[in-house]
């Protein structure tokens, strides 16, 4: 008896280079592992309501993408003269409204949280980046309203952008190009630099607390990768380790730390529990 | 092996301690019916405003004499327009510099303005069946520099009369400038110099400089804005008609504004910009600077927010 193969065969040569689409799943995969990508455990210090203010500014920010979406269908002037126009542009006012004060509240309690710390400096970075590009977007949106607002804020803004030689470029007064900026180009970069920022959440996790002296005391001791400093590149554990004492305010104390991931040893195989905190770093956005 | 310090402003140690359930998807999905509800409530009390803007025709109509006011600046181009350097005209009137450095004037004029032909000439032009009005414009272009800046001059003086209303124009040596101001006021009372100065080769127009520029001109409009409390010395870029809560969130830019040296000084724009790039590169650049990244430890209000991890640790 003969048995036929009904799957494809394929010519494996040893000359074979990856694919970029292998090299791009094999990266994506390895950097943001579904159990990181997608946590359903999170450390036990992500215990505060200042924690749920990512997540509240994106759905903000996702409240103004709908009622944007909706003024777009019927055009710019609709709103004007329609009641259920006027609704939706006030839906999207107030939604533009509370998607900078979560956004604002956000961003100091990770400031004070000093959420940087560990590799974290791309996360803070691409944070304040889509603040400040969310101005634009607001700002735009303000000269497209084809009112008085728009009218006085045009001709008092331009003198401030042109003092800076965009507003050769840039022209504020020019409804078609801030109408324009401010329904495609601007919400594109927010969208993806926020994108960026949430990945970054997703990989790296939420910032631990500054260690005490009791925990200190407490810890096992580790020696680990080195203490990163780039927070940009290689997704290496940030350790830190025992000899620092924050309550005692000894912020120089030293700990020996090394590039060689080999290193972090037995502190690598804890219990269950520590090794999904540690890896997956469970964090709201 | 290398060695590196820990630095506790800038490293921090992998949490090894318990974790708990956490539902991602949940999470976000509350998140976003509580602003859904939040935002329908907002809308449906509180709506937004839309208050019409000013046009030619609903400035001309309003106050004529400061209509005049500016129409004659804008011929004579002594208007804020007319002398305001790039982007718009070549001389450098009120051109800003940081230092020596005047970064508009490196931008160059990108978008050209000549107020007398653009804002009065122009649209004249636009006027049908005007054999007189046509007459007194080729008086005038073909008039040397000295003598238009005479006639322009003579109508300057009039129209700052504190009695001057537009439609009183006394007999003087306007020349043909009398005329073309008179048939400009009708133009624009007509509501036709707002299409004139949109009027676009291609038909479809959004760009509204030149209107816009025109409007700022005038006093008209920056007196609504100050009865609304939106001027520039009122905090007005973050503020809205009515009582919203506008841009809130350019509080600090609007600050500076306000006080010295920028309130008074003729780079305000260009030092307030200045400004604001350095204090958001500094936000941007928090983590990389000692000093500033250990506010969050010296302060310690990191304490309120992990209260519940500290206490679990006595």
């Amino acid at each position: 008896m003969t048995v036929t193969s009904t799957e494809p065969k394929v010519a494996v040569s040893p000359n074979d280079r990856p694919t970029w689409t292998g090299r791009f799943r094999a990266r994506a995969v390895g950097t943001f592992p579904p159990e990181k990508l997608l946590p359903d455990r999170q450390p036990t210090y992500v215990a505060s309501w200042i924690y749920i203010f990512g997540a509240l500014t994106l759905a903000a920010f996702g409240v103004v993408l709908l009622s944007g979406a909706v003024l777009a269908i019927e055009g710019p002037a609709w709103w004007h003269n329609s009641s259920v126009g006027l609704y939706f542009n006030s839906a999207h006012l107030w939604g533009t409204e509370l998607f900078f004060f979560f956004m604002v509240i956000h961003l100091w309690g990770k400031f004070f949280m000093a959420a940087w710390r560990g590799r974290r400096r791309a996360t803070w970075i691409t944070g304040v980046l889509a603040f400040a590009i969310s101005i634009a977007t607001a700002f735009t949106g303000y000269l497209s309203q084809q009112n008085f607002d728009s009218e006085w804020i045009g001709t008092q803004a331009k003198d401030g952008i042109n003092a800076t030689g965009a507003g050769a470029f840039w022209n504020v007064l020019n409804f078609g190009q801030m109408l324009l900026w401010h329904v495609l180009l601007l919400p594109l970069i927010v969208a993806v630099v926020i994108g960026v920022h949430v990945l970054q959440v997703r990989r790296h996790g939420v910032v631990p607390p500054f260690a005490t002296s009791r925990a200190v005391a407490a810890a096992p001791a580790i020696a680990g990768p080195a203490a990163g400093d780039t927070g940009f590149g290689e997704d290496k554990p940030a350790v830190g380790g025992d000899g620092f004492d924050l309550d005692a305010g000894v912020a120089g104390d030293t700990i020996l730390a090394t590039s060689d991931p080999g290193a972090l040893g037995d502190a690598a195989s804890n219990t269950e529990s520590a090794t999904t905190a540690t890896q997956e770093g469970g964090a709201t956005p | 092996m290398k060695t590196k310090s820990f630095n506790p402003d800038r490293d921090v140690a992998d949490w090894d301690g318990p974790t708990v359930r956490y539902d991602l998807f949940k999470e976000v999905t509350v998140c976003f019916v509580i602003v859904l509800i939040l935002v329908a409530a907002l809308s449906a009390i509180f709506s937004s405003p839309d208050e019409h803007p000013v046009t030619v025709k609903s400035w001309s109509a309003a106050d004529p004499a400061d209509f005049l006011q500016t129409a004659i600046a804008e011929l004579s181009e002594t208007s804020a327009t007319g002398t305001y350097g790039p982007p718009y005209t070549a001389t450098c009137g009120l051109c800003q510099k940081i230092g020596p450095v005047s970064l508009e004037s490196l931008a160059g004029t990108r978008i050209a303005i000549d107020t007398a032909q653009d804002f009065v000439i122009g649209p004249l032009l636009t006027l049908p069946n005007a054999p007189a009005l046509d007459a007194a414009i080729a008086t005038f272009k073909a008039a040397s520099a000295k003598q238009q800046a005479s006639w322009e001059s003579a109508y300057a003086t009039i129209a700052a009369s504190p009695s001057f209303t537009g439609s009183n124009v006394k007999a003087g040596a306007y020349g043909p400038v009398g005329p073309m101001m008179s048939q400009l006021l009708a133009m624009a009372r007509s509501g036709a110099l707002d299409g004139a100065l949109l009027a676009s080769p291609q038909l479809y127009n959004t760009n509204y400089t030149k209107p816009l520029l025109f409007i700022q001109d005038g006093g008209y409009l920056a007196s609504l804005a100050d009865a609304q409390n939106l001027g520039g010395d009122q905090w007005g870029m973050m503020n809205e008609t009515g009582s919203y809560p506008g841009q809130a969130w350019l509080w600090l830019y609007t600050l500076w504004y306000q006080v010295p040296p920028m309130n008074t000084s003729s780079n305000g724009d260009a030092e307030v910009w200045a400004i604001m790039m350095a204090l958001t590169l500094l936000l941007a650049l928090v983590p990389f600077i000692p000093g500033l990244r250990s506010i969050p430890r010296w302060t310690r209000l990191y304490r309120l927010v992990w209260r519940r991890h500290y206490r679990s640790l006595q």
